[in-house]
């Protein structure tokens, strides 16, 4: 098994908004170089790894998707006084951003996020988010010309979050970090090349997911693939509630990898649904599944590509995704590279049939 | 003492956590910082740390100088299902909460593996679970919660007991132009102020002796500043703290400018002979300052120490700061030296005359 948690560290602490991946494509890029047939980057930023199989040729081809990007900031303005005012690259929830740390741009400039402060608000305002439209970013210059120096209007931000070891039980590892969506299915899917498989496999580390699932479109269509797994750090919704409240987590810390049946963007092929059951029985890993209906992975636009894709969705199960930190157990991270893994093992043509 | 030596001491004073009513780590870092500077340092019931050093004066005139070292922070007030339910202790805002890496401090079995606390964010619901109209509300404090990461069964043993702190995380960023993003710049910045002025004076001559008073609770109510100046009773007091800095996207009425040096306090709560004084000291020196209009309550421990035991002639000197009470207070380093260099120099220029001219001044 590789090791999950420092690769993750490493993917987790990497900049990379939609539309700005070129760090995180360079990191996995040196890590999987050794491990892979082929690589090539396309025209939007996919990075694509070719590994040839050993069964007997005609193989399937299967692609891994994972994507790259993270949620993020642009810079739209830069103000006379020298903030920086912003718009959210991906699903932000911008109650969260007041007071939060941020690295902006190519030469990571640190910047936070202000408002004014709780004492000087107005009635009117108390007990009110404060909106997008009153939040900017501080980045200690004293007029415009000093944070141009600095800062272009269309430069990207990330949280400035680092990667940290909440628990090193062996029965509940957890750590926090930023990006875990989907840095985390990018560690298994660069964890997935250390093995050869019977079939061809296309690991594909997407671009802009957060902004529309556009990168695994793109690379779908040029993979051609007979098959499709998209890999996720996903919703989990698990504290404690109220009890009049609907109790039912999207998934659940630390109970295994997240199965979808339909999310908002796909609903998952039945013959691969199959196959990741039968592979979870025979392997002893225990899975859990996502709860329908919430959230898009890149499965959503590669099963529409060309005539079709049977597409299926693995997700680790991430406490406070889009978020400045997210937390997840490296025991469910490690259980999705073994499912996963040994999916691919086991996956035959007559997966792939419909009923 | 220059800009880079205050940012080296203050990056040193919000590395420690010391939420109201738990300063300790805090107080033992200032202690130590002071000793060799004072001719002696002691810490009062309630926990505030006193350094004395002597003037030339027979007999002794005394001068306070006060700057509190707690900030705000949290209580554990149940724990459940291995998450933390919180009360703010302070003006926590509620606003930035979310979303927020905070250390806790945990005092039950076991804890003793965990001298630097345990970290934790308090996390919330994702945006893709959200109606429109809850992203409307702000949570209230007592319904978030804190996440350790820990397994559940971890804090069934009690290694969290009710009552532990908790405090937000903020760590010492350096942004442009000298400024500094950190949590608890209220009001490390002023201790800092407090610290870098004992050294100046310790190359300046003093006829006055000086306690430099680093205060505990001001944020729960000044508590510290009642009994240290009961304690002290000092003929003067000058107290540091932070003001709102100018701010984009506020009323320049509500703020002061950064950059521009400290700010004297005028208003019922000042002595009018100390704010004179320490404009014409500032203006002999050529330390930028600015005026701060204060009609009534400081908020600071200003408002604490002039009704104290008979009444303290009391003077004010802030720093100006941004996004007060969030985890990236943001503080220009020179506006820090510059009140450095301002108190010492009004304590420097005390003599026996001083006092004897005030009352004309009220």
């Amino acid at each position: 098994m590789p090791d999950l948690c420092n690769l993750l560290e490493r993917l987790s602490n990497e900049f990379g908004p939609s539309g700005r991946e070129r760090s995180v494509r360079a990191l996995i890029r040196e890590e999987i170089a050794g491990q892979v047939d082929r690589i090539e980057v396309d025209a939007l930023g996919n990075l694509i790894a070719f590994k040839e199989g050993t069964g007997p040729a005609p193989r399937l081809r299967v692609m891994v998707a994972a994507h790259m990007d993270e949620v993020g900031v642009m810079i739209t303005q830069v103000q006379k006084n020298g903030a920086l005012k912003f718009r959210p690259v991906g699903g932000l929830d911008s109650r969260l951003l007041l007071g939060k740390r941020l690295v902006i741009g190519d030469e990571r400039i640190p910047g936070v996020i202000g408002a004014p402060p709780p004492h000087l608000q107005t009635e009117a305002q108390a007990g009110k988010p404060v909106g997008l439209d009153e939040l900017f970013i501080d980045i200690g210059a004293e007029n415009d010309k000093e944070a141009e120096a600095k800062v272009k209007v269309g430069d990207y931000g990330t949280f400035a979050t680092r990667f940290t070891v909440l628990s090193r039980d062996k029965g509940w590892p957890t750590v926090r970090g930023k990006a875990f969506d989907d840095r985390a299915g990018c560690a298994v899917l660069a964890g997935l090349l250390a093995e050869r498989y019977p079939v061809d496999l296309v690991a594909v580390f997407t671009v802009q997911e957060e902004v529309g699932l556009r990168g695994a479109r793109a690379a779908a269509y040029r993979v051609e693939p007979d098959a499709a797994i998209a890999l996720e750090g996903t919703v989990c919704d698990d504290l404690p509630r109220p009890e009049d409240e609907d109790t039912t987590p999207v998934t659940r810390l630390g109970h295994g990898p997240a199965l979808s049946l339909m999310d908002r963007s796909v609903v998952v092929h039945p013959g691969l649904l199959r196959l990741l059951q039968e592979t979870a029985e025979a392997e002893g890993i225990a899975i859990q599944y996502k709860a329908p209906a919430i959230g898009g992975t890149d499965a959503g636009a590669i099963h529409l590509t060309r005539g079709g894709v049977p597409s299926a969705v693995v997700s680790t199960p991430c406490r406070y995704i889009h978020s400045p930190a997210s937390i997840l157990n490296l025991n469910d991270l490690e259980n999705v590279l073994r499912l996963v893994a040994a999916a691919l093992r086991r996956i035959e043509r007559a997966h792939l049939a419909r009923m | 003492m220059d800009k880079a030596g205050v940012g080296q001491l203050l990056r040193q004073l919000v590395s420690l956590d010391g939420p109201s009513g738990a300063e300790g780590p805090v107080a033992a870092l200032i202690a130590e910082t002071v000793r060799p500077m004072a001719t002696q340092v002691q810490t009062d019931a309630l926990g505030n740390v006193i350094a004395w050093r002597r003037g030339t004066l027979e007999p002794a005139a005394r001068i306070m100088v006060a700057a509190h070292m707690d900030e705000i922070g949290f209580l554990v007030t149940k724990v459940e299902d291995g998450f933390l339910h919180v009360e703010a202790v302070g003006g926590v805002d509620a606003r930035g909460a979310l979303g927020q890496e905070v250390t806790v401090y945990p005092t039950g079995p076991g804890s003793e593996a965990y001298p630097n606390g345990l970290p934790g964010y308090i996390g919330s619901r994702p945006p893709h679970l959200l109606a429109p109209q809850e992203r409307e509300k702000v949570i209230p404090l007592h319904e978030l919660r804190v996440d350790l990461g820990l397994p559940p069964a971890a804090l069934a043993t009690g290694l969290v007991r009710v009552g532990d702190r908790v405090v937000m995380r903020g760590p010492y960023t350096e942004l442009l132009n000298g400024r500094v993003a950190t949590k608890a710049l209220d009001n490390r910045a002023s201790v800092a102020a407090m610290l870098a002025a004992l050294a100046y004076l310790t190359e300046m001559r003093h006829s006055w002796d000086v306690y430099a008073v680093a205060t505990v609770q001001e944020e729960v109510g000044l508590r510290g500043a009642m009994t240290s100046a009961f304690g002290v009773a000092p003929d003067l007091a000058l107290v540091i703290d932070v003001t709102f800095g100018e701010t984009p996207g506020l009323d320049n009425g509500k703020t002061v400018p950064m950059n521009k040096g400290p700010a004297i306090g005028w208003g019922p709560n000042l002595h009018p002979g100390i704010v004179k004084r320490l404009r014409e000291v500032a203006d002999a020196l050529e330390i930028p300052y600015v005026m701060e209009p204060v009609p009534g309550n400081s908020g600071t421990d200003a408002w604490a120490v002039q009704v104290t035991r008979e009444g303290i002639p009391t003077g004010l000197v802030s720093i100006p700061i941004r996004y007060m009470h969030s985890t990236t207070e943001v503080v220009v380093l020179a506006d820090v030296d510059r009140a450095a260099r301002l108190v010492a120099a009004f304590i420097s220029r005390l003599d026996t005359s001083f006092l004897a001219g005030l009352p004309e001044e009220v």
